[in-house]
């Protein structure tokens, strides 16, 4: 009969048991995710970031804004009527890592895209509580006076497209010129709209012209969330397939 | 084979010296942070205007302060010494080893810390240092491991006790869970930023199954490592069931792994990664309980010392924490529960049953009895100011818990209340200034928490500088 005296007086056997036992559980959770096709949904209209919004992505993450927003709108009646369309998991195929949060001081920003105005963004980033009075997020004026960090961002496109965001060598080469098309009205967006597609929100967010911010930058960001998805088109299909 | 043949042995307590001042110090500081970024929740003028002082890069230096530097340290300092203590053996490895540890592992916490305050973060909670950090770490660690496993390897007792038993898993699972979460590309090798090589759904699943598990690995097995061995020593009963501690063992170090999937409830990570996460979740109530009924039993026959000895009350206390915990985390596993509290301050509140009320409890409790020890002192300068110490601990806790309840349910049925005419009853933000006054008590409840880690501080000082041999 087994006795666990043994390895209670053996130091390498209870090791390699111990790493047995916990592998087990995370091999059978994860890898899968990687194998089954349906992991994530085949939707229209996905597209990765733009030189800009990518930008503005790196600075929802400097900044933490995850700790306080989640972005996934769960399949709850209540959440789909507050927030929109429940989450889909292509929605968050380009972003890495994911930025689903785990709790929300404030409102869930997976499909805040274009809810707001740019003006509305602005004040609110600045100054809360000159917009949402009984708000308790911290203000951000610095973002007005700071540029976008956009002449490096190629770098950070070459390696997402590493990781498998189909980023084009058109897309990483124009990586500045198109970030400041993309922030200034006025311009012919023409260059954009081909390497990226129509839904791209091309004007001068922050309302100063004489430069492409942060805020800008931040601001073409959330613009963009949750906007990608056609969900008449989706949710059709779906419903095609229950019909089944 | 027994110690008394050989002699006394000389242990190391140099190295457990730093790490328990080390461990206070951060310990003070994460409170700190944690009272600062609770206030700023009830008085946003708190957050200044300034971007290194705001919310958003505070809370990951409280969540880094608090598991890493505080938590970290004190796992250093009673891990090192549970093993010299009951191998009979001296830890294995040179003092500059042991050097490189301690000072390599705080520079560890400067290199996350000042990152955060300068946004530097990968954005992922409690796995937040950069590219950098994270090798840096896994340097330091692997030496720790390293002489953990050899100080047990030479050990002259026969057998391991359990308390290195989970030492040693925590030790060894938090490197897999540590390279395989922070796996990443950086952007360039003289620059602070990188990318993960995971994105989008599996990098949430990789995020939780690693992020559970450093409450499952690191705040949970090192910890009950600290139970079976000061609860028993400061009882002076030996543990209550060995058959149970097998048990435990083996079935906590399973089923933790896979419980990560119940902070994605709903989400857009497939049902099936959710059920199981969830089944799993409500199995590791057993082992759980398991643990708690074999810390607590062990004072049978010696419940009277309770009584008298506030450090057992500290170590005990905590114990029962960890059990009304881990029953609360099942319970908030499961998936219509999940809905409501998921998001709200209820999670906060039970973070911090399991973080105030059992790692710091226990944490306490252990320092406690082995600050006399390390300095060669014939007792703790003042066992009145313990016995302080655990009065403003326990109503700092209650006060963060209750509160974070209320608020976390009121949240949780604001959000999805009706009205007569079908339409969503609240709009967001009223559902955010419903919270105020609960976030003021809980603000007040962690300055009780804080000031109680104060007087152990200053115990400790007293202790160290008396004369008493």
């Amino acid at each position: 009969m087994f006795k666990h005296d043994k390895i209670e007086r053996n130091s390498i056997l209870l090791l390699i048991l111990t790493v047995i036992v916990i592998s087990i559980g995370g091999l059978v959770e994860i890898t899968p995710l990687f194998r089954i096709e349906t992991t994530i949904e085949k939707v229209d209209g996905m597209r990765p970031y733009t030189p800009l919004e990518l930008a503005g992505s790196k600075i929802y993450k400097r900044e933490g804004c995850y700790g306080c927003h989640s972005q996934q709108v769960r399949v709850l009646r209540d959440e789909v009527e507050r927030y929109g369309h429940y989450s889909l998991a292509a929605e968050s195929m380009f972003d890495y890592p994911f930025q689903w949060g785990s709790k929300r001081t404030g409102p869930d920003l997976a499909r805040v895209g274009s809810k707001y105005s740019d003006q509305w963004h602005v004040r609110h980033l600045i100054n809360p509580r000159d917009v949402v009075p009984e708000s308790i997020m911290p203000g951000y004026k610095f973002l007005t006076e700071r540029d976008a960090a956009t002449s490096g961002i190629a770098d950070d496109m070459e390696v997402l497209r590493k990781m498998g965001v189909p980023y084009s060598d058109e897309m990483i080469q124009n990586a500045v010129s198109d970030s400041q098309l993309q922030a200034s009205s006025e311009r012919e967006s023409a260059a954009l709209i081909a390497r990226y597609g129509k839904k791209i929100n091309t004007r001068d967010f922050d309302g100063n012209p004489n430069k492409v911010s942060e805020m800008d930058a931040l601001v073409a960001y959330l613009q963009t969330l949750g906007t990608f998805v056609d969900f008449a088109k989706f949710d059709h299909v779906i419903e095609q397939e229950n019909k089944k | 084979m027994t110690s008394t043949q050989s002699g006394p042995v000389s242990y190391n307590y140099d190295i457990i010296k730093l790490f328990t001042i080390a461990g206070t110090f951060w310990g003070i500081v994460g409170f700190s942070v944690g009272v600062l970024i609770a206030m700023q929740l009830a008085f946003p003028v708190l957050n200044f205007n300034v971007e290194w002082l705001s919310f958003g890069r505070m809370r990951p230096l409280h969540t880094s302060a608090v598991i890493f530097a505080f938590g970290g340290n004190v796992l250093f300092a009673t891990s090192f010494f549970v093993v010299q203590r009951t191998c009979q053996a001296r830890l294995w490895g040179s003092d500059g080893l042991h050097k490189f540890i301690f000072f390599g592992y705080q520079a560890f916490i400067l290199m996350a810390a000042f990152g955060y305050i300068n946004g530097v973060t990968q954005a992922k909670e409690y796995a937040e240092p950069e590219w950098y950090a994270d090798l840096w770490l896994l340097i330091v660690w692997g030496c720790y491991f390293l002489v953990f496993l050899m100080t047990v390897k030479r050990r002259t007792e026969p057998h391991i006790y359990v308390a290195n038993w989970f030492y040693l898993a925590f030790i060894v699972t938090f490197i897999i869970l540590h390279i395989v979460n922070n796996l990443a590309i950086p952007l360039r090798l003289d620059g602070t930023a990188s990318y993960p090589i995971f994105g989008g759904v599996q990098s949430a699943m990789i995020q939780w199954w690693y992020g559970h598990n450093a409450v499952g690995f690191f705040l949970t097995a090192g910890f009950i490592g600290m139970m079976y061995y000061f609860i028993p020593k400061r009882a002076e009963r030996p543990v209550y069931s060995y058959r149970l501690s097998i048990l435990h063992f083996w079935s906590l170090i399973f089923i933790y792994i896979w419980a990560g999937p119940h902070h994605l409830h709903y989400t857009s990570l497939p049902d099936w990664v959710q059920t199981l996460g969830m089944t799993f979740s409500i199995m590791l109530w057993m082992p759980s309980w398991g643990g708690m009924i074999n810390g607590i039993m062990t004072l049978s026959g010696a419940w009277d010392k309770l009584r008298t000895d506030p450090v057992l009350r500290f170590l005990v206390t905590a114990v029962a924490f960890y059990g009304m915990s881990t029953f609360e985390g099942p319970l908030m596993a499961i998936r219509s529960v999940n809905a409501l509290s998921h998001y709200t301050e209820w999670t906060i509140s039970h973070v911090h049953s399991g973080a105030l009320g059992w790692v710091a409890l226990i944490s306490f409790g252990a320092l406690y009895h082995m600050v006399p020890i390390l300095w060669k002192k014939s007792d703790l300068y003042s066992i009145k100011l313990v016995s302080t110490h655990f009065w403003l601990a326990s109503i700092g806790i209650v006060l963060y818990i209750t509160s974070m309840w209320v608020a976390g349910i009121t949240q949780g049925l604001m959000w999805r209340s009706y009205d007569k005419m079908g339409f969503l009853q609240y709009s967001f933000v009223e559902t955010l200034a419903a919270l105020h006054p609960l976030y003021v008590i809980r603000g007040i409840g962690g300055i009780f928490f804080l000031a109680g880690a104060c007087v152990m501080a200053y115990n400790f000082y007293k202790t160290i500088q008396s004369k008493n041999v």
